[in-house]
């Protein structure tokens, strides 16, 4: 993990995004950028003590206790169908979702920028963007250096490979 | 929404569901003043409070209505019509109601329609002579209403000048309607003490609250694991008062939360009345218990199965009323609904006088869904066989009608209240009703649990389930014993199947002999759960799995233990399903405690050694004789093994694959025989003779034994002698007296499935085809699809399996006159054999006496030699 992608809290102070802009948490996976819009994610921590469910799906890594709320954290590796990376669970870093209601955590591996970029450079998915990925991506933003796959948190917490 | 509308909504709907039990009473008992009093009251209230917040479309319903109720209580006489159009009155107020709730204002529309029927009813009935209110102008209601003087002087016409209580039909309706009724007396000034006492709370309030308590109960929890860590002593004296204040908290908010099942109830008298005028049945329904209090996350769950239940009961149970008359019963039906208390659960109970359960019909339809095999089908007893009709896909009503028998209904009953941590039982008795009970906890939100390990995880079982808790390790004082691969634990002379607790959650193999068993019970059924240790007991607060892991059948939740740490929750009906239990068990468990009583099955056994471990069992009825020959003795003849005995050739067989035939010494010997014909059993030793009940527990997947039982103490395998038999003689089982004869059928209908298994061999061994029936049902299906029936055995005694009843039945069919009956009585003393006589029984025989029984067969078989 690099140290500008350690426990970095999300600036509560951003100003108000210009009209035609939106903004998103990134976070990484391997070496690719995703991004997350910033309305869906409620916060950012280090994962600890996370019980696992046997018998669910590879994916869902276990439960853990975020203030009383007990969170289901799931690998988000395992959804984009990557191999289980080299950081171990507690090195890696964790966002807070909510999807109807339930909570749930997104391990990834690491957290970047929050990213404030105009709606109008969002492109859609490549057309040869592995199948797995382009089922949970609304498109793509094109920055200086790399592609940032702004991903779709509806889609990745009904992931068929969440099932049990 | 305006609060004033909310509290109108809120309080209509529950005097709705007030009137809505109240008018099927009134239409039972028209004579009763006190319930039309009661009702006209409520939708005059109603009435009143539209034109007060401007409602005129519900208004005027709701006049109309009243003007007829005033004509009925005024003493016009209460028709089926009038009962009919008062409930389609309240329909359509409920239906304005929903509207007024979801957008706030009234529907479009009109109800000129019902209006003017009930107009039309209302003038036809006999003028009323006292004086009536609704004399004056219809609409618009003035709006003040709720609280003029003009319409509490009304009140206090009706209710005369007593209390508000003596009005109500059942004291749990008390918590209902009392708030309402309390807020207009004190509006003006004679408050009665009901309404001082109460408040009306949000359910969202009490919910919050509750939340609060749990997470308190976690901080306590926390607390009481620090203490238990740190060893302070400073602490202990305060956390003990927290401790207690928190436990009497989480008391009190929780019994806030706890409502008169009679809640759930409210609906139910009316969906008889139209399930009756639906099916054009006449049934009556019985309410007892509705105070019995239960949390209302419980309540919620538990309505819609009690609805299920009633309805299949009202459809499948009761039956057409002329069936009834025919049947010699009252040509009205009665259903029973009751709830109680029992230890820390709710039990609720569904009774009918219907017709009981159809088993043959079960059987068939399970056949024809493909829920079960033929031949697995021919194996299971009544009990298990009822316990169909919790199955997915299995409606036993001949005609779809709109009430049930659509193929759902009973399954999901069964899973809801599963699901809440109950269970549900059945009993019937054919012809004379049914009834089925549903046992759940009292509340779900904070249960105590058992804190278990396995490897590095933790789990919790709800204490409520824990029977004991048993240490195993090999060679102590309890061990795990391994039958065929299945895992058993001998816990006073039962045979408990235990699984561990790792293979179920698929977490590696922990080792299966050495660890806790968690003696777990549902229902009637035990088994064993194994785990690595056992922490400690803590209340837990429940928290639901997340939606996407809800279809893991082996976890009931999730919480949030003392130290922190998210621990899951087993659910032990999943587990039980997994172990696979249900199937075993089920039947034992559904046949009650009349099958057992009767002592028919203390028996006496032969216990011996036979190589292969195990301790064997036979009855000692089966055996002729023991001996202990000299090994040298024994010859051998083409292979086998054979030894002169009393002047005749005799075969010996080993009792197990394993086991040599000696050819020194002693070899001991159990002699079986059958007419002219004897065989020795050679075993590696006797060991004793045992009385007492044999109950085989599991079916042996050994060749040779019937199944296991514990005998003494001991466990021990049942042995199957129809196995040996043919080792000694090839044709044995074929008939041995000539063999082109067509082999018949002989119907064996006994209770005991102990005695069908030993038994049938034995049918057989006489040369006939054995057709195995558990009851008088099953056996009177048989007797109409069998073939070639030689002839009947029947267990006289057992009025479950028919008895002599059942002799009559078949006797009363002229057409089987021919027909060769045995009886089975396990001692034939003159009363029951005088009794048999008269019932037209010609042979009555000890249970088992398989000589007498070989012997009075053979009798077919004179009958057929005299006929060709």
């Amino acid at each position: 993990m690099t140290p500008d992608l350690a426990r970095r809290a999300l600036p509560a102070q951003s100003t108000a995004p210009l009209r035609g802009e939106r903004e998103y948490v990134t976070l990484r996976i391997g070496p690719q950028l995703l991004g997350l819009p910033i309305e869906d994610v409620r916060e950012v921590f280090a994962p600890q003590g996370i019980t696992p469910v046997p018998l669910a799906a590879p994916a869902v890594t276990g439960l853990l206790n975020l203030r009383g709320r007990v969170v289901t954290a799931i690998c988000l590796r395992s959804v984009l169908g990557l191999p289980p990376g080299e950081a171990s669970v507690s090195e890696r870093m964790a966002i807070g979702v909510e999807v109807d209601g339930e909570p749930f955590a997104l391990l990834v591996d690491g957290i970047g920028d929050v990213m404030r970029l105009p709606a109008s450079t969002l492109e859609p998915n490549p057309i040869h963007m592995d199948r797995i990925w382009s089922n949970y991506s609304r498109g793509v933003h094109r920055l200086e250096t790399s592609i940032l796959v702004i991903l779709e948190l509806g889609s990745v917490i009904g992931s068929s490979s969440l099932a049990a | 929404m305006d609060d004033l509308l909310q509290e109108f909504l809120t309080e209509s709907y529950e005097h709705l569901e007030t009137v809505d039990r109240q008018v099927v009473e009134f239409e039972n008992d028209p004579s009763n003043s006190d319930i039309l009093r009661n009702i006209f009251r409520l939708v005059h209230t109603i009435k009143g409070t539209c034109g007060f917040l401007g409602l005129p479309r519900l208004e005027a319903v709701a006049h109309s209505a009243e003007s007829l109720l005033g004509k009925l209580r005024d003493g016009a006489e209460v028709t089926p019509a009038a009962v009919t159009l008062t409930l389609e009155s309240i329909d359509r107020i409920k239906f304005i109601l929903g509207v007024l709730e979801q957008t706030g204002a009234e529907p479009e529309g009109d109800d000129r329609d019902l209006i003017v029927r009930l107009d039309a009813l209302s003038a036809g009935l006999a003028a009323p002579t006292g004086p009536t209110f609704e004399a004056g102008e219809p609409t618009p209601w003035e709006p003040d209403a709720p609280a003029t003087p003009e319409q509490d002087a009304v009140d206090r016409l009706f209710n005369g000048s007593e209390g508000l209580e003596d009005g109500l039909a059942e004291p749990h309706d008390e918590g209902a309607s009392a708030p309402s009724n309390g807020e207009r007396s004190s509006e003006d000034g004679t408050g009665s003490r009901l309404a001082a006492q109460t408040i009306r709370v949000q359910v969202s309030a009490i919910e919050r609250l509750m939340a609060m308590v749990s997470e308190l109960v976690l901080t306590r929890n926390q607390l009481l694991e620090i203490a238990r860590r740190e060893g302070d002593l400073s602490f202990k004296l305060p956390l003990q008062r927290l401790s207690t204040i928190t436990a009497e908290l989480q008391d009190g908010v929780m019994k806030t939360r706890m409502q008169p099942i009679g809640h759930a109830w409210n609906k139910l008298p009316r969906l008889i009345r139209e399930i009756s005028a639906e099916l054009g049945k006449k049934i009556d329904l019985v309410m007892e218990g509705a105070e019995t209090e239960l949390d209302r996350q419980v309540l919620e769950r538990i309505k819609d199965p009690l609805t299920h239940m009633l309805r299949n009961s009202a459809d499948h149970g009761i039956e057409p009323p002329h069936d009834r008359i025919a049947a010699g019963k009252p040509e009205t039906g009665r259903i029973k609904l009751v709830a109680g208390h029992e230890g820390d659960s709710i039990v609720i109970r569904v009774s009918d006088d219907g017709r009981g359960l159809d088993i043959p019909r079960i059987r068939r339809k399970a056949l024809e869904a493909g829920i079960a095999g033929a031949a697995e089908l021919d194996r299971m007893s009544d009990a298990q066989v009822a316990r169909f009709i919790f199955h997915a896909g299995l409606s036993t009503a001949s005609a779809v009608t709109n009430v049930s028998g659509r193929g759902v209904g009973m399954d999901v009953v069964k899973t809801n209240v599963e699901a809440i941590g109950g269970a549900i039982d059945l009993a019937w008795e054919p012809g004379r009703g049914s009834s089925f009970t549903v046992k759940i906890p009292l509340t779900l939100a904070i249960v105590p649990a058992l804190i278990v390990a396995v490897g590095e995880q933790r789990y919790a079982i709800p204490q409520g389930v824990v029977r004991e808790l048993v240490r195993a390790r090999p060679g102590g004082a309890t061990s795990i014993e391994h039958v065929n691969g299945a895992s058993l634990l001998r816990l006073r002379e039962r045979l408990l199947p235990v699984v561990s607790l790792a293979c179920l959650l698929g977490v590696g193999a922990s080792a299966l002999d050495d660890g806790f068993v968690v003696v777990t019970q549902i229902g009637r059924r035990h088994f064993g759960v194994m785990v690595d240790g056992v922490l400690q007991t803590e209340e837990i607060v429940v928290k639901p799995m997340a939606s996407m892991l809800r279809s893991i059948p082996l976890f009931a939740g999730n919480t949030v233990l003392g130290d922190g740490a998210v621990v899951l929750i087993l659910d032990p009906n999943g587990l039980s399903r997994a172990i696979g239990a249900s199937e075993h068990d089920d039947g034992a468990e559904a046949s009650g405690p009349d099958e057992r009583a009767g002592g028919e099955k203390t028996q006496t056994a032969l216990v011996f050694k036979a190589g292969g471990g195990a301790l064997k069992a036979v009855p000692l009825t089966l055996v002729t004789r023991l001996e202990e020959v000299d090994a040298g003795l024994i010859e051998h003849a083409s292979g086998r093994p054979l030894i002169q005995y009393r002047g005749r050739l005799m075969p010996i067989v080993a009792a197990h694959e394993a086991l040599e035939i000696r050819r020194e010494g002693v070899q001991p010997l159990v002699i079986v025989s059958d007419g002219a014909r004897a065989m020795g059993l050679a075993v590696e030793s006797i060991v004793d003779i045992i009385e007492g009940e044999i109950d085989i527990e599991l079916s042996g997947r050994e060749p040779g034994v019937l199944g296991s039982a514990v005998l003494g103490g001991r466990a021990m395998d049942i042995v199957d002698l129809a196995h040996y038999l043919p080792q000694a003689y090839p044709d044995w089982l074929t008939g041995q007296r000539g063999s082109s004869r067509p082999i018949r059928d002989v119907l064996l209908v006994e209770q005991s499935e102990f005695l069908r298994e030993m038994l049938a061999p034995v049918i057989q061994a006489a040369g006939f085809r054995p057709v195995v029936c558990a009851d008088a049902i099953e056996a009177l299906a048989a007797l109409r699809t069998a073939r070639d029936l030689g002839a009947v055995v029947l267990d006289v005694e057992n009025a479950a399996s028919g008895g002599l009843d059942l002799v009559r039945q078949v006797r009363s069919q002229g057409a089987r006159s021919g027909l060769l009956l045995i009886g089975l009585a396990s001692v034939p003393h003159p009363d029951i054999v005088g009794r048999s006589h008269e019932a037209g029984l010609r042979q009555l025989i000890a249970k088992f006496d398989r000589h007498a029984l070989i012997a009075a067969l053979g009798a077919v078989h004179d009958e057929l030699r005299e006929a060709a």
